[in-house]
């Protein structure tokens, strides 16, 4: 299986992405966001970071990068594209997915290990899956989520959220949301399904010795699935 | 303008400094050629105050590669890898301004490191702020967390510890220290000597601006009331400019195109042209017009004093001009050719085809001022006699919440959080253990690093304050299961030229000196940091240690969180008892006066090196360091980490109860072995002389103390992690 990681002036979880994908199979090329052209990928990943600082709106200028025209059109044609972090905010920007991240409710950068909840197991991301409830990474300090009734409604209705902020046990209630997310929202698709945004780093949960290993179980599924 | 004595003490030279500076220039400066040598002289940049002191200290060993002297020090960890790591201070600017003065100092200290070919793995913190009570503390602390933050988690560094204290003699001045490690191949590793003649100076990173000016000389002098006019010298900082450099500088070096290559930190383009060209004995020749300004007309003394951030100077082999400005193209940064070097051995500035500056460099590094300032001993203070019934009116438990929830134990998680922590993937230990520790990407290595002040003991006796940091750096990652390898320290001070504040430094220098060669933990790096003052009132000295150690095989890295109920807990370590100067004293007794404890270190080497033998056999499942607070603070600890409870043995009669939990006699730890390992573990303490009582079980949800105590961990929980929230959200 091939994948891609785009790296834009400014990402720093591009080295881990790449770290983490090669581990569980993958045979994984870094592009370079002035790059025309997506080498052949049956995965592409928007990393972590900071894209051009994120002095303007983050993900902004990262969204219009040379690169970003072939990532849209490999979407568009069904590709998977999976944004992590400041790759979440790029999609945004770029409008595959819906809504907005807005600055984090406490006005701080969060760094900790969090519950999430899978809502959503119809997709290659999350099938397959034998548990609903995983401890991942976050470490943002804009990925308070945000969007319109009218567009909640409609992904609500077209079941496009894909993860909650949640407790150990699964609860959704408000203490269990790190950063002032709508709906405890931590990920979402796009309507078909094959463009995944999530604030929470799955590779910084590779192995026992950091955070955790719930980011492995991730990884190993979603080669699996794509096979 | 026509320079004189007025003008160069308006620039913060002395007026005899200015009269020797006329005479070995054999001339009156042009004021382009003032403000090189204000830049040059200041304390800051010349150390004239502290080099006599600081020659010193043990500063070579079997694993140091590059000691002090150098943009930061170099130690080897085997298998053709080393570390480069140094701490320096940003206080000055971080009281002015504390989020850019915060932030500018992990980015200047992130660039000594990369400078060297090396690429950042940990950032690690020491700050320090005024009583919680005052004014300024909030916004200062919440300010330098966002800059602190701000900066280093744009780099993609993370940050793995750190330490905060509060103590009213930093109301009027704060301290930021700021650490870096990096991580390089030993036979790729960049200095800062130019070497050749007619090379090409290259300039890279950041435009020139106006930001900064005299930022070197502000953090050479006290404070006064018109402080807040000082805000124009503050750097501001660009961590995504800081990113492209590193990345751009590190695709450089992995070629062979660079012979000397230096940051532009304090006294920018001044001091580091001045330094290359001193180090390989040559001149260089500047032309002011080539280099890339933010701002039009600059003038060349601003050009020369400006501290714009994230810009670098290298000296490159002649004709890879081309290939080196592709790169830093690609990353979209300023790329200049801006000189050259030469034989001349001055530095020779150019600005519209005039010669602006022409000053032979020995002037200026080798002839600088050098003060044989006058200091005062300090005297050991007596002993307090407490009354025994002082302590019969106390409940333990009151004062164990007192303790755990003092601004300067409670858990700093509200920090540390805010911190990119976990970011490259190799954090095995995070913040909030007694080191923060990171693997050595892609092998079984790992490396330790902490950061520790003890301003109280330093203040009471300066000499045993001084000897008590560094062991206590020792501790705290023999603590983590890591060989303690080498220091890089940053030394906090009022003002030198003030008899008792020079005696501070001058001793504490002395038992930093002292324990680090009884230890051989060499220091390899450092800054000094005087002026620490406002008007006539100087800060506790504050001498920060960061120490740097070696886990060979990161899979027996030992946390302090207690593992497993029914395990047995013993107290490595005499308990004499001391209770001056302790946390206890001072805040329960409100007693400020009397000794620190005192610091033995055959018994500190001992009792570290015989924790790693048992460590290397796997005997030790949790350990922690007894440090601020005592013992039962350290159980505490290792009990809300771990979640478990301790039922305590009866204490040892000879000392009372409270001296027993509280006093903090040094060289102790705590560690957890199971059951069936204690005849073992015995038998090596005991061959080593090593003294050891066991002082609990692990149990399940309380800590039993005696009879009649007995708290639950979600207590010592509240206990401790509440105080800094609320006062942050209060």
């Amino acid at each position: 299986m091939k994948s891609s990681v785009i790296t834009f002036p400014g990402s720093n979880c591009d080295r881990d992405m790449d770290v983490a994908l090669n581990k569980f199979g993958f045979k994984n090329k870094m592009v370079w966001h002035d790059d025309n052209e997506l080498p052949k990928s049956d995965l592409v990943v928007l990393p972590g970071g900071f894209s051009y600082g994120d002095y303007l709106r983050c993900g902004s200028m990262a969204s219009k990068s040379k690169i970003m025209h072939s990532v849209i059109n490999f979407a568009k044609s069904g590709g998977l594209v999976m944004g992590i972090c400041n790759g979440f905010q790029i999609l945004v920007e770029t409008g595959l997915v819906p809504g907005v991240l807005l600055r984090n409710k406490y006005l701080e950068f969060i760094c900790k290990n969090i519950f999430i909840k899978i809502k959503n197991k119809d997709n290659p991301y999350f099938k397959n899956l034998d548990k609903d409830i995983f401890e991942f990474h976050i470490a943002h300090n804009e990925g308070n989520y945000f969007c319109t009734k009218d567009q909640l409604k409609e992904i609500e209705d077209n079941n496009q959220i894909a993860i909650y902020y949640c407790d150990n046990n699964g609860q959704t209630e408000d203490q269990f949301n790190p950063n002032g997310s709508l709906k405890n929202i931590a990920g979402i698709f796009n309507k078909q399904k094959n463009v995944l945004g999530m604030m929470p780093h799955p590779e910084r949960m590779i192995d026992q010795s950091l955070s955790g290993e719930d980011g492995s179980l991730f990884f190993k599924n979603l080669i699996n699935n794509i096979k | 303008m026509l320079v004189n004595e007025k003008i160069a003490i308006d620039h913060g030279l002395k007026a005899d400094e200015y009269k020797k500076l006329c005479e070995l220039l054999k001339r009156t400066p042009n004021l382009t050629e003032l403000g090189i040598f204000s830049a040059m002289w200041n304390e800051h940049c010349s150390y004239k105050s502290s080099r006599l002191h600081l020659k010193n200290l043990p500063t070579s060993g079997k694993k140091v590669i590059q000691g002090p002297g150098e943009n930061a020090g170099v130690i080897d960890i085997e298998d053709g890898d080393a570390i480069v790591f140094k701490i320096e201070s940003h206080n000055h600017p971080s009281f002015i301004e504390p989020y850019q003065g915060a932030a500018t100092g992990v980015g200047g200290i992130m660039r000594d490191v990369f400078t060297m070919g090396a690429r950042p793995i940990a950032n690690l913190n020491s700050i320090h702020f005024g009583s919680p009570q005052h004014k300024k503390t909030k916004n200062l602390l919440r300010g330098v967390v966002h800059g602190i933050g701000g900066y280093g988690n744009c780099m993609g560094v993370p940050t793995i510890a750190g330490q905060t204290s509060f103590d009213s003699s930093y109301n009027g001045n704060i301290l930021v220290n700021a650490m870096t490690l990096g991580l390089v191949k030993k036979n790729k590793i960049f200095y800062s000597k130019a070497a050749g003649l007619d090379k090409p100076v290259i300039y890279v990173g950041s435009k020139t601006g106006r930001d900064g000016i005299h930022g070197a000389s502000m953090a050479s002098a006290s404070f006064d009331e018109k402080i807040e006019e000082k805000k124009p010298t503050v750097q501001v900082g660009d961590p995504f400019t800081e990113k492209l450099l590193l990345e751009a500088c590190l695709e450089l070096m992995a070629g062979d195109s660079i012979i000397a290559i230096q940051d532009m930190g304090a006294a920018g383009l001044t001091s580091s042209s001045i330094e290359m060209a001193s180090k390989g004995n040559l001149g260089i020749e500047i032309n002011l017009n080539k280099v890339p300004c933010r701002e039009a007309k600059m003038t060349p003394y601003e050009i020369m004093l400006s501290e714009s951030q994230e810009r670098m100077l290298i000296i490159l082999e002649n004709g890879k001009e081309d290939m080196a400005k592709k790169i830093f193209d690609k990353w979209n940064l300023d790329f200049a050719v801006i000189g050259k070097t030469t034989n001349s051995k001055n530095i020779e500035l150019f600005f519209d085809n005039d010669q602006v500056a022409n000053i032979p460099i020995n002037i200026l590094v080798e002839n600088s001022p050098l003060y044989d300032r006058k200091w005062k001993k300090a005297k050991l203070p007596k002993k307090n006699k407490i009354k025994k019934e002082t302590y019969s009116k106390l409940k333990i438990k009151d004062v164990l919440k007192k303790i755990l929830s003092n601004p300067n134990v409670c858990s700093k998680e509200w920090i540390w959080q805010q911190y990119d922590h976990t970011v490259m993937g190799d954090t095995i230990q995070k913040p909030g253990g007694d080191s923060g520790v990171v693997r050595v990407h892609g092998t079984d290595k790992a490396v330790a690093a902490t950061v520790d002040s003890s301003a109280v003991y330093c203040w009471a006796h300066p000499l045993t304050g001084g000897k008590q940091v560094v062991a206590e750096s020792w501790r705290n990652l023999i603590s983590v299961g890591a060989t303690p390898v080498a220091i890089t320290n940053c030394l906090n001070f009022g003002s030198p030229e003030n008899e008792d504040n020079m005696g501070e430094f001058v001793e504490c220098v002395q038992g930093i000196g002292e324990a680090s060669k009884y230890l051989d933990f060499p220091i390899v790096s450092g800054n000094v940091s005087f002026y620490n003052q406002t008007k006539e009132i100087g800060i506790k000295p504050t001498p920060s240690i960061g120490g740097v150690g070696l886990i060979k095989d990161y899979n027996k890295m030992i946390t302090m969180d207690f593992k497993e109920v029914n395990n047995l807990v013993l107290l490595i370590g005499k308990t004499e008892g001391h209770i001056d100067q302790s946390l206890f004293a001072r805040v329960i007794l409100d007693e400020k006066n009397g000794p620190p404890p005192e610091v033995n270190l055959f018994n500190e080497k001992n009792n570290g090196e015989t924790l790693l033998q048992l460590a290397m056999k796997d005997y030790i499942k949790s350990a922690h360091d007894i440090s601020l607070g005592g013992l039962i603070t350290a159980i505490s600890k290792m009990c809300i980490k771990g979640n478990k409870g301790i039922e305590l043995k009866q204490t040892n009669l000879l000392i009372n109860e409270i001296e027993y939990f509280f006093s903090e006699d040094q060289g102790r730890y705590i560690i957890e072995i199971e059951k069936s390992d204690f005849k073992e573990v015995s038998q090596i303490l005991e061959k080593n002389s090593v003294h050891y009582e066991e002082v609990g079980k692990i149990r399940d949800k309380f800590m039993i103390i005696n009879e009649k105590t007995k708290v639950t961990i979600d207590e010592l929980k509240s206990y401790n992690s509440n105080w800094l929230v609320k006062f942050m959200s209060s």
